[in-house]
C-alpha cells in the first residue's frame, strides 16, 4: 500500500516534471495540427513563362508578400513576408533573372534571385519628402548598357544598378514640388513628368547615364485637371479636365509639351454621368468608364481622339500584353447573370476577338476584381490565353480554355476575426456493412500498430502506419466527437467573407460572401468587425443549427451605419440581415439568453444609446429582471479616459423604441495628459472558467483568489515614449499599469515601472495578468506578472469555521464591497519581442496553463504560466519544490522544443485564440496571420485519456492471456486439491 | 528569502543613514503621512511601504530638496449628486501643496469637511434608498485648477451607505496635482441583496485617504545579488523539521490498518474456534456435526 502511493506519488512527480518540457515527436506532426500559407489579395501579378521549364507567376499582395507561384498548380515556390508598415508599391523583372520590388513608399528597393527567391541585393533609398512611388525598369536596353532601374521616392529620382544595387546617380526634385507621375526613356535620355498643383504641367529631360538636367520645359493647362495622369504611349498622357467633361491629350515629343482638348460630348454623343479613365495600360487607347459602360478611345498620331467600341457591363480590364512584334492584346470581362465572358482582343485590330470564353465562377466569390493574362502558343501554333483573376472575396484564379485550372483562398490571409461552433450531434442509425467494414479496418489498424509497437513492422507496414495516423477519418468527420476537438472555426476575413474551417484538417466547410458586407451604392466602403456566436442550441441541439452574428459597418469611421447578419453555422446561409439605423461604438454579449438560446446582446452606439438585441419581447423581459445589474465600460485612449456606464432607463425621442435605452456614467478615471498615454488594456475573457479559488502555499496557508469577471487592465505610458523603442531616454519613459475593477471605478492595484516603454502586449486569466514591455535601462525586453488576492476572505482557514459554518465563503459578493486585496508580482526579462500573446484555455479550468506567446519570428511559444510565478525564490525549499516553485532566474528560458508550430511559421501572426476542448487536459489553439496554423496542446499532457496511437490490440491480448492462465491455473488447482482429497 | 532580508535591512540603514545626514526631517515624515478624519485607514499601511530598491534613491533626492520645498494651503470641492440630478457642493477637501525645486507638487495632510445634508438634501437620499439608486459624486481632476481636464466621478449605491450614520471611505489617487480617480463607497462591506435601511442620524462619517503610485519590482539581477546570495545560503537551506507524522504517515496508515485488521481477525478467532462450544451462536450448534467434513477442508483450504 505504501509502496504503492510511493509509486503514484513519484510517477506524478515524474509526470509534472516533464510536462515543463512539452514536445511531440517527428513522427507526430500533421497528426493533431495543420498549415495552411497564404499570400494575400494580388496587386501586381507578372508572368515568367518565357523560358521552357517551370512557369510561374510573381506577385505582390495587399498583405505584403512577395510570392512566386506554380502556374500548373497555384502552389507557392517561394514566397517572402514583408513587414506590416513595408507596403509594395512597384514589381518587376530585371535581367531576365531578378524579380524587383519597391517598398515602404519608395524607399527600400530590393532584388529578389528569379527561381528560388533568395534575396540578391537590398538597396535602401534616401529622401526627404513623402511622394508617389515609381518603379520603372526600362526594356529592350543594349546589351553592353549597364542595366539601369529607375526609381522615383521620397522626392528623388534614382537611378540604380540591376546587377547588384548600387545608386549610380540621384536627383533631387524634392525641391522642385512637383508631382512626379511618370517615367519615360526614349534612347538615351530620361524624361520625368508630372503636375505642379494640378494645371501646371512639367516635363524634364535628364541624361540617362549621369542624371545632369538637359532641358525642362512646362506648360499651363487651360483648367485644373481631374484624377491621375495616364500614359497612352512613350510620350502621349490623356487626363480628365477639373468638371470632367473635357479630355486632355499631352504629347512630349523631344521634351517639348504640346497639348489638345476634346470634350467628351463630342466623342460620345448621349453620355452622362461622371466620366473616370481608368487606369488600365493599353498602347495608343484608354479606356473611359461613365457608369457601367466602357469606352475604348484611341489616340491618334496627330493626338486626335477616336472612339473604337463601348462595352456594356465590363467588370475589369487588363493590361496590353504584347504578344509578338507590333501586336498587343488585352482582355475584358463582362458579368452575365450566372457566367462571366472573357474576351481576348487584338489591340489593333478591334474586329475580331482572339479569344472569347465563357466560365461559371462560384457566385459566392463575388465580382472579378482585377485580371491579368498571359499568352501561350497551343499545339497548333495559334496562340491561346490565360488569365489570371483577382476576386471580390480577395481568391485567386487561374482561368484557362474557359475552365478554372486552380484556385487560392487567399482570403483567409486577412482574418479579422474568429468565433468557434459546435458540429451536429452524431445521428443513431450506421449501416451492419459500415460497422463490419469498420471494424475489419478498425482490427488492421491496430495489428498494424501492434506490429510497429513489437518493432517487427517492415518498412511498408511502417509507410501504411504514418499514411494511416495522418488520414485518421476520425477526426475529419462532420460530426461532434467525445473529446470535443472536433468544431468549426469560423472565421470573418477582411473581403466580408465568412469561411467555416474544420479543425480536423483545416478544409473549408462552407463559405459565404456576405452581401451586407459588399460594395453597393448604400455602402461604400464596408468594413467587417466582429463575429459573436448568437444562438447555440443545448436543449434543441438535434434539431437546430446553431447561428452567429456578423457585426460590420460601412466605412472606416464610427459615425457609418452599422449592418448585421446572422449565418447558419452548420449551412453556412445567412438566415437574414439587419441594416440598423443606428452606429455601432461597442457590442456587448451579454450574460443570459432567451427560450430559444439566442444570446442577448448590447449595442452601444456613438449618441449615447444602448440597443438590445434581438430585438423580442421576451428580451425585454429578460433584460429588465437583471436591468440594474448590467455594468460596462469604455475606454477612450486618445483622450484618456476610462468610464463606467449603466443603464438608466428607455429613449426619450420621438419615436418609442422599448428597446433602447439611455445610460448614464458612474464613473470616471482621468489620467493626467502630461505624464500617461493609454497604450494597451486586456481584460478576462467571458467563458473563462476557474476551477480553485484558493491557493494553498507550502506552509498550509491558504490565500484566495480575486476572480472577478469585471477587471480590467491598462497600461499608460508617457507621452514622449510612446513613439519608437530608442527614441526615448530611460529618465523621460515610465509605464504605468493599473487594476480596475470596472464596475465601481476602484483602482485596485497602482503601478510604475520607471524607465520602460511600450509596446505592451497584455494577457489577463483567473487572478493574474502578464504583461511584455521594453525595458530601456536594461535594453531588454521584460515580462511582469501581478497576482491579485483577497484579503477580505482570508480568515476561512479554520476547519472549525467550515463545521460550523462561520465562513463568508458563500455569501454573495458584491461589487461594493471595499475590497481588501493583496497583489504579489515579479518581473523577468524576455529575450524575444512579442506580436501576441494568449493563454489556453481548459473545459474546467483545473489543468495548468501555459502563455501562448506569438514571437517576432511567427511562431507560437508555450511558456508555463508557472515560470511567471511571483513566488519563485532564488532557492526554493524542499517544501516549495514539491509545490512546483522553479528557482528564480533573471530571465525566461525559451525552450525550443516547446514551440508548439515545431518547424512551422504563421508568417504575418497576427493573433492566436485558444477553445478549451470537452477533453479537460485539451486546449485548441488557432494561430492566424498571413498563414493559418491550428494544433491541440495539452499543458499538463493528456492525463485524462490514452494517446491516439494506444495499442488496444496489446491491452485486449494481454486481458486474453490473463483470462486464459486464471482458467488454466485454476484447473490445475482443481485438480491438485482432488489429488489431495484422495490421498 | 534570506537575500531579500537582507537587501531590506541595508536599504533601510542606508535610508537611516541618510536620515541621520541632515537636521530638520520633520516635515519628510509627514509627508508620507495624510490628514485622516474620523480614524485611520487600514490601507495606509499598505501603501507606505516602499520596496527597498527605490528607497535609497528616493531619500537622496528628498535631502536634496527638502529645504527648497515650499508649501501652501489649497482646496477643491467634493461635489454629489441624488440619482441624475445635478452635482451640487457637498464638502471641502484642504490640504498642503507642497512644491520641490525641481518641480514636483505633492499633496500632504488632506482633510475633509463635510457640509451637513439639508432637509431637502435628507428627503431625496430617503428616495434614493427607496429606489437602490446611485450616490454620484465628484472631484475636480486637477486640484490646481478646477476642474482640469474633466470631473472625476465615482458612485455608490445609495444603499450601501447607510450604517449608524452615513460612513463614506474615499480612496483619491494622485498623480502631482492631478486627481485619477477616486474609489467611493461603504468602509465595509455592502451585503448583496441591498436591503433599505434608513440611516440614524444624518451625518457622514468619512474616511480618506491618499494614494500614490508604487514602483514596480525590478527584473532580479543576479551579476549584483551573487555575493549577497551566498551569504544568505546557510540559515536558508536548512530544512524544515517536519513532525514525525508528517513525514512517516504514509507509512503508519496502512500499518494501522494491518494492525486493525489483525485485532478483527483476532477477535474473530475465538468466536470460530470454538465452533461448537457453547459461546457460539444456537443455530450453529445443531448442523456442526454433520458439517465437520467440509468445514474442516475450507479450513485447509485457507
Amino acid at each position: 500500500m505504501a509502496m504503492a502511493i510511493r509509486v503514484f506519488l513519484i510517477l506524478l512527480l515524474f509526470l509534472s516534471s516533464t510536462n515543463l518540457g512539452y514536445s511531440l515527436y517527428e513522427d507526430q506532426v500533421g497528426l493533431m495540427d495543420w498549415h495552411q500559407q497564404y499570400i494575400g489579395k494580388v496587386k501586381h501579378a507578372l508572368f515568367h513563362t518565357q523560358k521552357t521549364g517551370r512557369k510561374r507567376v510573381l506577385v505582390s499582395t495587399e498583405e505584403n508578400v512577395v510570392a512566386s507561384l506554380d502556374l500548373r498548380h497555384g502552389e507557392i515556390f517561394w514566397r517572402h513576408v514583408l513587414g506590416t508598415d513595408d507596403v509594395v508599391d512597384g514589381l518587376d523583372i530585371a535581367l531576365g533573372k531578378y524579380v524587383i520590388t519597391l517598398s515602404s513608399d519608395g524607399s527600400i528597393l530590393r532584388a529578389w534571385n528569379l527561381p528560388d527567391g533568395q534575396m540578391v541585393w537590398e538597396s535602401s533609398l534616401q529622401g526627404s519628402k513623402a511622394s508617389k512611388s515609381i518603379l520603372y525598369v526600362p526594356k529592350n536596353l543594349k546589351a553592353d548598357k549597364d542595366d539601369l532601374i529607375l526609381v522615383f521616392g521620397k522626392g528623388y529620382l534614382h537611378a540604380v544598378s540591376g546587377i547588384d544595387g548600387e545608386v549610380l546617380w540621384k536627383k533631387d526634385f524634392a525641391g522642385e514640388s512637383i508631382e512626379v507621375t511618370h517615367i519615360i526613356q526614349s534612347a538615351d535620355k530620361i524624361y520625368v513628368a508630372g503636375f505642379f498643383g494640378s494645371s501646371k504641367f512639367y516635363v524634364y529631360g535628364l541624361n540617362a547615364d549621369n542624371g545632369e538636367l538637359l532641358k525642362n520645359d512646362h506648360t499651363v493647362l487651360p483648367s485644373d485637371t481631374f484624377g491621375e495622369l495616364l500614359s497612352v504611349s512613350g510620350d502621349k498622357f490623356v487626363v480628365l479636365d477639373k468638371i470632367r467633361s473635357k479630355i486632355f491629350t499631352i504629347n512630349i515629343k523631344n521634351g517639348e509639351i504640346r497639348y489638345k482638348q476634346k470634350p467628351i460630348s463630342d466623342l460620345i454623343k448621349d453620355s452622362s454621368g461622371q466620366a473616370v479613365i481608368l487606369p488600365t495600360r493599353l498602347p495608343e487607347l484608354f479606356a473611359l468608364r461613365i457608369d457601367s459602360h466602357v469606352f475604348i478611345i484611341k489616340v491618334t498620331n496627330e493626338d486626335d481622339l477616336v472612339l473604337v467600341d463601348k462595352i456594356n457591363n465590363a467588370a475589369s480590364l487588363s493590361d496590353a500584353l504584347s504578344i509578338s512584334e507590333g501586336q498587343h492584346a488585352f482582355a475584358f470581362i463582362q458579368h452575365e447573370s450566372s457566367s462571366i465572358h472573357l474576351f481576348v482582343k487584338d489591340v489593333n485590330d478591334w474586329s475580331g476577338d482572339l479569344l472569347k470564353e465563357s466560365i461559371i465562377i462560384d457566385h459566392q466569390r463575388g465580382n472579378i476584381d482585377k485580371i491579368f493574362i498571359n499568352n501561350y502558343v497551343r499545339t497548333d501554333r495559334s496562340y491561346g490565353f490565360r488569365a489570371l483573376m483577382v476576386m471580390e472575396d480577395h481568391s485567386l484564379l487561374l482561368v484557362q480554355q474557359g475552365e478554372i485550372v486552380w484556385s487560392r483562398e487567399d482570403g483567409l490571409a486577412s482574418v479579422v476575426d474568429v468565433t468557434t461552433s459546435e458540429l451536429p450531434v452524431e445521428k443513431e442509425g450506421v449501416s451492419v456493412a459500415k460497422v463490419e467494414q469498420n471494424l475489419f479496418e478498425w482490427l488492421k489498424g491496430h495489428v498494424l500498430k501492434l506490429k510497429g509497437t513489437l518493432m517487427i513492422a517492415s518498412p511498408e507496414d511502417v509507410v501504411a502506419i504514418q499514411a494511416m495516423r495522418l488520414r485518421s477519418s476520425e477526426k475529419s468527420k462532420m460530426t461532434r466527437d467525445h473529446n470535443g476537438f472536433r468544431k468549426l472555426l469560423i472565421v470573418l476575413t477582411r473581403a466580408g467573407k465568412v469561411f467555416a474551417l474544420h479543425t480536423g484538417d483545416g478544409r473549408v466547410v462552407w463559405s459565404i460572401l456576405l452581401h451586407t458586407l459588399r460594395k453597393t451604392e448604400v455602402c461604400e466602403h464596408p468594413v467587417g468587425l466582429n463575429i459573436y456566436q448568437w444562438q447555440v442550441p443545448h436543449h434543441h441541439a438535434l434539431d437546430e443549427n446553431p447561428s452567429i452574428l456578423v457585426v460590420g459597418r460601412c466605412g472606416p469611421s464610427l459615425a457609418a451605419p452599422a449592418v448585421f447578419s446572422f449565418v447558419d453555422a452548420y449551412t453556412g446561409k445567412e438566415l437574414k440581415f439587419l441594416r440598423l439605423p443606428h452606429t455601432i461604438a461597442q457590442v456587448i454579449p451579454l450574460p443570459y439568453t432567451d427560450s430559444t438560446e439566442q444570446r442577448l446582446h448590447l449595442i452601444i452606439d456613438i449618441n449615447q444609446r444602448a440597443y438590445l438585441y434581438p430585438r423580442t419581447p421576451e428580451a425585454i423581459d429578460i433584460l429588465q429582471r437583471e436591468f440594474s445589474n448590467v455594468y460596462w465600460y469604455s475606454v477612450e485612449a486618445d483622450n484618456g479616459v476610462v468610464r463606467g456606464h449603466a443603464l438608466k432607463s428607455n429613449c426619450i425621442q420621438k419615436v418609442v423604441d422599448e428597446y433602447c435605452f439611455d445610460f448614464r456614467d458612474l464613473w470616471s478615471i482621468v489620467f493626467p495628459s502630461e505624464s500617461e498615454k493609454i497604450i494597451a488594456t486586456a481584460t478576462r475573457k467571458s467563458n473563462e472558467v476557474v476551477h480553485t479559488q484558493a491557493k494553498v502555499m507550502t506552509d498550509y496557508d491558504v490565500m484566495y483568489k480575486y476572480v472577478s469577471k469585471n477587471i480590467l487592465f491598462v497600461a499608460n505610458a508617457a507621452p514622449k515614449a510612446r513613439g519608437e523603442i530608442g527614441t526615448a531616454t530611460p529618465e523621460e519613459a515610465w509605464l504605468v499599469i493599473y487594476i480596475i475593477d470596472t464596475v465601481t471605478g476602484r483602482i485596485l492595484h497602482r503601478m510604475t515601472h520607471h524607465g520602460c516603454q511600450g509596446p505592451v502586449h497584455a494577457v489577463f486569466s483567473e487572478n493574474w495578468v502578464v504583461y511584455h514591455y521594453f525595458n530601456l535601462r536594461a535594453h531588454r525586453y521584460e515580462m511582469s506578472v501581478v497576482e491579485v488576492y483577497d484579503q477580505s476572505r482570508a480568515d476561512n482557514k479554520d476547519v472549525w469555521k467550515f463545521v460550523l459554518g462561520k465562513h463568508n465563503l458563500t455569501s454573495p459578493m458584491s461589487s461594493y464591497y471595499r475590497p481588501e486585496i493583496t497583489t504579489k508580482s515579479q518581473s523577468y526579462f524576455f529575450t524575444h519581442s512579442v506580436k501576441a500573446i494568449e493563454v489556453t484555455l481548459t473545459a474546467k479550468g483545473i489543468t495548468s496553463k501555459q502563455l501562448l506567446i506569438g514571437t517576432i519570428g511567427d511562431q507560437v511559444l508555450a511558456l508555463d504560466k508557472r515560470f511567471l510565478d511571483p513566488r519563485r525564490t532564488l532557492n526554493p525549499s524542499q517544501a516549495e519544490k514539491e509545490e512546483g516553485i522553479i528557482p528564480l532566474t533573471d530571465s525566461l528560458p525559451i525552450i525550443s522544443q516547446s514551440y508548439i508550430t515545431h518547424s512551422l511559421k504563421v508568417e504575418g501572426l497576427r493573433g492566436i485564440v485558444t477553445v478549451p476542448a470537452k477533453l479537460e487536459s485539451t486546449s485548441l489553439v488557432f494561430a492566424y496571420g498571413v498563414d493559418l496554423f491550428f494544433t491541440q496542446i495539452a499543458p499538463s499532457r493528456t492525463y485524462d485519456s490514452l494517446t491516439e496511437d494506444f495499442s488496444y490490440a496489446l491491452l485486449l491480448l494481454t486481458i486474453v492471456a490473463l483470462v486464459a492462465a486464471i482458467f488454466v491455473t485454476w484447473v490445475l488447482s482443481e485438480r491438485k486439491d482432488l489429488q489431495e482429497k484422495w490421498r | 528569502m534570506g537575500v531579500l532580508l537582507l537587501r531590506w535591512v541595508l536599504a533601510v540603514t542606508l535610508l537611516l543613514t541618510c536620515v541621520l545626514g541632515f537636521k530638520s526631517d520633520e516635515l519628510l515624515l509627514d509627508d508620507e503621512e495624510f490628514g485622516i478624519e474620523g480614524g485611520r485607514s487600514s490601507s495606509f499601511h499598505s501603501d507606505s511601504h516602499q520596496p527597498s530598491t527605490a528607497a535609497t534613491s528616493t531619500s537622496t533626492s528628498r535631502k536634496r530638496f527638502s529645504e527648497s520645498a515650499s508649501d501652501s494651503k489649497i482646496q477643491f470641492t467634493l461635489q454629489h449628486a441624488f440619482g441624475d440630478s445635478d452635482f451640487s457642493d457637498a464638502g471641502n477637501f484642504s490640504a498642503r501643496l507642497k512644491t520641490w525645486s525641481h518641480g514636483g507638487q505633492t499633496l500632504t495632510k488632506l482633510r475633509f469637511k463635510r457640509d451637513p445634508l439639508t432637509e431637502v438634501e435628507q428627503k431625496i437620499f430617503k428616495e434614493l434608498l427607496r429606489g437602490d439608486d446611485f450616490y454620484r459624486i465628484r472631484l475636480p481632476s486637477n486640484v490646481l485648477s478646477p476642474p482640469g481636464r474633466e470631473y472625476i466621478i465615482s458612485s455608490v449605491k445609495a444603499r450601501c451607505l447607510p450604517g449608524d450614520g452615513l460612513e463614506e471611505h474615499f480612496v483619491i489617487h494622485m498623480e502631482g496635482v492631478n486627481v485619477l480617480a477616486v474609489n467611493y463607497g461603504a468602509p465595509g462591506a455592502c451585503a448583496y441583496p441591498r436591503q433599505l435601511k434608513f440611516p440614524g442620524k444624518w451625518s457622514f462619517k468619512s474616511h480618506t485617504v491618499l494614494k500614490n503610485s508604487e514602483q514596480a519590482p525590478r527584473a532580479p539581477i543576479f551579476a549584483e545579488d551573487a555575493l549577497g546570495g551566498e551569504e544568505g545560503d546557510g540559515e536558508a537551506v536548512k530544512p524544515i523539521e517536519r513532525s514525525f507524522w508528517a513525514k512517516y504517515w504514509m507509512y503508519l496508515i496502512p500499518l494501522g490498518l494491518i494492525v486493525m485488521n489483525a485485532v478483527t481477525q483476532a477477535m474473530n478467532m475465538p468466536d470460530e474456534q470454538p465452533g461448537g462450544q457453547p459461546g457460539a451462536p444456537a443455530q450453529q450448534q445443531p448442523g456442526s456435526a454433520v458439517q465437520r467434513g467440509p468445514s474442516s477442508g475450507a479450513v485447509r483450504r485457507r
